[in-house]
């Protein structure tokens, strides 16, 4: 039996396609899962009582058929953004150090006194559906950033989601980063995220099993 | 000019020999890009959409926690009431707790206060479930929590 000498040459025209079937399985197989999400934090454990005026607290409620109440209104998710922003951008108070100078709301005085006392209630029905409250955190989430993004407009000439954007960003140097930070906790502490959802109203924690 | 006309009627056909490499970059770069889940889900997962969203942080500073409906296959023996996924298996509210303590200390000392709980959960869930959780998670002092969501706009209602 004689071998036949000359190189037998592998044919490469394939190759491709196997390469590209490789790829489709890939592209198919694999989901790409998200990592974005609304960050909250949570109240530590304790019980503490602490008095804040009627005034200063926006009370939201959601019902067992998703249905929004806000104030004893009935309103549709797409107006909480306005009612939000108005509420948090009263400032109230006329006078003496908490009078709030970049406020510019309708100075009513039954609502809120200014930003950084200003509460947001939100209590939901345990039969709600999860979907709805996301919605309302996320359209709070949107009048917290909108005033935060005119402020830092006017003081830095940027965005506050952009800057924020721009902390969190791998290329940023560490500067950069200082004078981010302290740029973004300023505008922070103009509008402090107040959001709770504990039980605001003693009566009807009692009534609950 | 003879040459030029012979030129052009001549066909070349266009070498395929780099076109294997060409796909094998686009094929390492996607194996390099795509996070590949090795969990199995065992319960539905359709997040809600939010757009005023952060990003989460690197992968190992993020304890995932899923609730949704079991699965098809899994609805026969566990109903259809939503279920509390941890690692890859079916939890009651209860175990949370715990599951999230031993989470945290299998991290090193260094990034446990950074650890930020995800949960990823599903958008017909009731609210009920996820005070639950929260309550649990308050107990036992985890407090950065983030619900995860999809990008993008406003759901039509």
């Amino acid at each position: 039996m004689r071998r036949t000498r000359e190189n037998p040459e592998v044919h490469a025209g394939s190759m491709a396609d196997i390469a590209f079937l490789l790829l489709i399985f890939f592209l198919v197989t694999t989901t790409i899962q998200t990592d974005v999400g609304l960050d909250r934090k949570l109240p530590p454990d304790v019980e503490d009582h602490i008095n804040i005026h009627e005034r200063n607290i926006l009370r939201i409620s959601l019902n067992r058929n998703d249905e929004l109440m806000v104030e004893n209104e009935v309103l549709t998710i797409g107006q909480l953004k306005l009612v939000a922003m108005k509420f948090l951008d009263n400032g109230g108070e006329s006078v003496n150090e908490r009078y709030c100078d970049y406020c510019q709301g309708n100075r009513n005085p039954t609502s809120s006194d200014n930003p950084q006392e200003a509460i947001i209630s939100f209590s939901s029905d345990r039969s709600a559906s999860y979907g709805m409250y996301v919605r309302v955190q996320d359209e709070l989430a949107k009048s917290y950033h909108e005033l935060r993004n005119r402020e830092a407009q006017r003081l830095f000439g940027q965005d506050y989601v952009d800057m924020e954007k721009r902390y969190y960003a791998p290329e940023t140097s560490d500067e950069v980063k200082r004078e981010l930070k302290s740029r973004i906790e300023s505008v922070r502490e103009m509008f402090p995220m107040n959001i709770s959802e504990a039980e605001l109203n003693v009566s009807s924690k009692n009534q609950t099993p | 000019m003879s040459t030029f006309k012979s030129h052009k009627r001549s066909n070349p056909s266009i070498s395929t020999a780099s076109l294997p490499d060409i796909v094998f970059m686009l094929l390492f770069f996607f194996m390099t890009v795509t996070t590949i889940s090795n969990k199995t889900m065992l319960v539905e997962n359709e997040l809600p959409m939010a757009s005023s969203v952060n990003q989460l942080d690197k992968k190992d500073r993020v304890i995932e926690i899923y609730v949704g409906a079991p699965k098809d296959d899994l609805a026969k023996r566990l109903g259809t009431e939503p279920r509390i996924q941890l690692n890859d298996k079916i939890a009651q509210v209860g175990d949370v707790g715990p599951y999230v303590l031993e989470e945290l200390s299998k991290k090193p000392e260094a990034i446990r206060n950074l650890v930020t709980i995800s949960l990823k959960i599903d958008k017909d869930v009731k609210v009920g479930v996820v005070s639950d959780i929260k309550e649990q998670l308050q107990k036992v002092n985890a407090l950065k929590v983030n619900y995860t969501t999809y990008q993008g706009g406003d759901p039509l209602p």
